[in-house]
């Protein structure tokens, strides 16, 4: 396979933390959450910002996982507490986050070059290239991502598990229910939010140190790349459970940006992109229920038929 | 156990909207008690139900639970000591998860959330024996989403959630009205066996006299905000459906009760 298919596969699994942020809120909380194109660039400033002043990167990835949380919480307590809109509420925040994002980076675009970043942590360990009669199949880079979004997966499992997780998903679910059972739906949306803005930035965190620099322009349209990744990931892959959707999602974000590999190799500009994403989302929502009416009227047929015959 | 002492609620006041919900309402219930409560649309029932369980605030007036003034608690801090099963049977459970993590919910009510496993294989053996108690095969059926089940089935496992931590109030709000007749009386009978084994202290709404006479120790009838008649339970063994029409229009100086969705059967 090519070196774009390959490229592709690496951003895809770097992307699927988003995805799985995104996923927390649009599907466990079931709240669109739109700060999440700030958080996205927040955490890729702050990671280049203290990577630059000499932080360790492990710090720096961490420091964007605790700063892109609060911006979730903040998002949070607007909508809770200040019973704001949900969409209006990420709105907010994640235009309040444009110009703090500016303000932590200084200028609009600080390069990582030279600096040691957790990309350059992965290429050092040289981890072989996985070939399979000498075609590549999966970079080493690659194989390292695929380790570490695993175990970051396991660990969502898990937690959506506890007896905390359980509460989030049923504030999700049944909020009447779940006040009921005297669970505060305002602290289980916030926590929620603050958890999804945090991998949300330490994805942006790893992108940054990926591509070699931060943006203030990164985070433009990640919502609907989070977005297409969890639909995408549900409809090919399924999300009977949470052990299989949060799996889903992870191989969601590869497929699409399998799609925008094929799509620039054959010959749109990348400047279409955003455009190919909108159509991906909107294939992904509408083909499933167009071929279930589809299925449904076949089966009305079919029925019709066989009591004509009778 | 519950004390509702000068309770006043207003909605909408001082608008042309204006709507006088519970006028100076007084109850106390004693534990053990099981009172069922009937009255016309807009008598205040929803909205009595709702001060106990902390949906809605008293504009004046006290409420107890246990010797503990709950007046100004919301919901989630008083759920440690109610339970309570809704008229839908779609709004007591969480239809994407399964059985288990549904009673896993139910079982931590009031407790402290921590990051151990919600469910874990000591409290499967604990739901398993609750859920035999239904008599819906659902003890092996823990691991399905609770999305699959009949009205019935959920409004079964709604009771068993609300009732198996054992709350000081359980308060039951028209939870049979949604069901076809065969479901209901079902549900009725799992109510009454639940009562009796926990001898839990609980409030039932219903639009069903006979339900109303048949089940519980106490009737209370509400009209237009107050509480115009409070039967006790030897007097209630007595009476028929005709008998308590007829003590409303007593009650009411010769006005006569016009309900269509009351069930006199």
């Amino acid at each position: 396979m090519n070196l774009a298919i390959m490229g592709a596969i690496e951003q895809g699994l770097l992307f699927g933390i988003l995805a799985l942020g995104v996923f927390l809120t649009f599907r466990i909380l079931n709240v669109p959450d739109l700060t999440v194109d700030g958080s996205f660039a927040l955490g890729g400033a702050i990671a280049a910002k203290f990577i630059i002043d000499g932080t360790n990167p492990y710090l720096a990835t961490l420091l964007a996982f605790v700063v892109g949380g609060l911006a979730g919480a903040f998002t949070g307590v607007l909508h809770t507490k200040g019973k704001v809109n949900a969409l209006l509420a990420g709105i907010l925040t994640m235009i309040a986050l444009y110009s703090i994002n500016l303000r932590i980076m200084g200028k609009a675009n600080l390069p990582l070059l030279r600096e040691d970043t957790l990309f350059t942590y992965v290429k050092d360990l040289s981890i072989p290239n996985l070939t399979v009669g000498g075609v590549i199949l999966l970079t080493g880079v690659s194989v390292v991502f695929i380790v570490g979004i695993l175990l970051l997966k396991l660990a969502i499992d898990w937690f959506l598990h506890t007896d905390l997780g359980l509460d989030l998903r049923a504030t999700g679910d049944n909020p009447k229910m779940i006040r009921s059972f005297g669970v505060n739906t305002d602290t289980t949306t916030i926590i929620g939010l603050a958890l999804s803005n945090g991998l949300v930035a330490v994805s942006g965190a790893w992108v940054a140190q990926y591509q070699g620099f931060a943006d203030v322009g990164m985070g433009i349209g990640m919502i609907v790349i989070g977005l297409a990744s969890v639909i995408v990931g549900e409809v090919l892959f399924g999300s009977s459970s949470i052990f299989r959707v949060t799996l889903a999602v992870i191989l969601g974000s590869i497929v699409y940006r399998l799609v925008i590999a094929l799509a620039l190799q054959a010959g749109l500009n990348p400047s279409d992109m955003k455009l190919i994403t909108a159509l991906i989302v909107i294939v992904a929502l509408t083909v499933p229920t167009v071929a279930k009416g589809i299925w449904n009227k076949q089966a009305v047929r079919s029925v019709r038929g066989g009591n004509g015959h009778a | 156990m519950l004390k509702i002492s000068n309770v006043n609620k207003v909605f909408n006041a001082g608008t042309v909207n204006e709507k006088i919900a519970l006028r100076n309402v007084n109850l106390h219930v004693k534990p053990g008690e099981f009172i069922t409560v009937i009255g016309s649309n807009g008598a205040g029932k929803s909205t009595m139900m709702n001060m106990i369980s902390g949906g809605l605030f008293p504009d004046s007036g006290t409420i107890t639970i246990d010797g503990k003034d709950v007046t100004r608690l919301g919901e989630h801090q008083r759920a440690e000591l109610i339970g309570r099963v809704f008229q839908d049977p779609m709004a007591g459970t969480a239809p994407n998860m399964t059985i288990e993590e549904n009673l896993a919910i139910a079982l931590g009510r009031g407790r402290r959330r921590t990051l151990g496993f919600g469910v874990n294989n000591h409290k499967r053996e604990l739901f398993r024996e609750q859920l035999k108690q239904l008599d819906q095969g659902l003890e092996n059926r823990l691991k399905t989403k609770v999305g699959f089940l009949s009205g019935g089935q959920r409004q079964a496992l709604s009771l068993l959630m609300a009732t198996f931590t054992e709350p000081k109030i359980l308060l039951l709000d028209e939870h049979t009205a949604a069901l076809d007749p065969k479901r209901a009386q079902l549900i009725v009978e799992l109510t009454d066996k639940i009562v009796a084994r926990h001898k839990l202290t609980t409030i039932m709404v219903t639009h069903n006299m006979e339900q109303a006479l048949n089940m519980g120790n106490r009737l209370l009838m509400l009209h237009d905000g107050g509480i115009i008649l409070d039967i006790p339970e030897e007097k209630k063994r007595t009476m028929k459906p005709q008998d308590l029409l007829r003590a409303f229009e007593a009650a009411r100086g010769g006005e006569s009760f016009s309900e269509d969705r009351f069930l006199l059967t």
